[in-house]
């Protein structure tokens, strides 16, 4: 089955998005993450979606649920690198990402997660 | 009026050819499956990218196109998505029209508010796409089937 990598650096876990995503890939990334968050006892999530040209309702609503049940289960969720273009359709679309924390870019979303010394 | 695709019985909306003055090319796609949905994205982001749309537009084209096709496939059940160039002299435009032969929309003006949903979903989807177009058209007939068509204009 198709599925997106997560990479795991120390407490976090890192997802890079590079493929248009379908709502079923949406759904299993959603999954696996909050399964390895308890596996690998990560403390922070961060996710990439610097190479995401679109983010509809459905995965604007994968990543708002990712982040609460990450919060949950006592880990941080940053999303780094959302292209201009996207933010300016989404907040259109409806869409405010709540309580998501965002951040420019990977160093930055690092930052944000109390890593600087990596 | 070119055929359905697999046969299926098209809802017969007079929206089909809402685009037919200013129509310079028609593509129908199906909308069967989550892959459908990524395949019509493709075009649609191929065909803005056509006329030069500012990547605002197109990135707006793009997820009207995705959130329609969603409501295509999850409350009508499948169906079609005509892809057409449009040209009236002066400007041109992409336009689109999402067709299934589901139940229909019992209160229109109540789909189209945010937040209202049947589906578990966010509401969002008819409500925002229409914030996203330039042109948003829909015709909805109890137990017939659902019409959606939208239009993205060249700045």
């Amino acid at each position: 089955m198709e599925r997106i990598p997560i990479l795991r650096m120390g407490d976090l876990l890192l997802v890079t998005i590079q493929v248009d995503m379908h709502d079923r890939l949406a759904m299993t990334l959603q999954d696996d993450l909050t399964e390895r968050i308890v596996r690998d006892r990560a403390k922070g999530v961060l996710i990439d979606i610097s190479a995401l040209d679109l983010v509809d309702s459905f995965i604007g609503r994968m990543i708002s649920n990712t982040a609460a049940m990450a919060r949950v289960l006592d880990a941080q969720t940053v999303v780094v690198g959302m292209q201009p273009a996207v933010a300016i359709t989404l907040v259109e679309l409806g869409l405010t990402l709540h309580g998501v924390k965002t951040a420019l870019n990977v160093e930055k979303g690092m930052a944000l997660l109390g890593k600087t010394d990596f | 009026m070119s055929a359905a695709l697999n046969n299926a019985v098209v809802f017969e909306s007079e929206l089909l050819e809402r685009h037919r003055p200013d129509r310079t090319e028609r593509t129908a796609l199906p909308l069967r499956s989550d892959e459908d949905v990524v395949a019509l994205r493709k075009h649609v982001r191929e065909r803005a990218v056509a006329i030069a749309l500012s990547l605002v537009d197109q990135t707006k084209l793009v997820t009207a196109a995705s959130e329609l096709a969603r409501n295509t496939l999850k409350y009508g059940g499948g169906g079609t998505v005509y892809l057409d160039a449009l040209g009236d002299g002066f400007r041109k435009g992409v336009g689109l029209i999402f067709v299934d032969n589901g139940p229909g929309i019992p209160d229109l003006e109540l789909a189209l508010r945010d937040g209202y949903t049947t589906g578990g979903g966010l509401g969002l989807g008819l409500g925002g796409s229409r914030r996203l177009v330039d042109e948003f058209d829909i015709d909805s007939r109890p137990g017939e089937g659902t019409a959606v068509s939208v239009v993205k204009w060249k700045r």
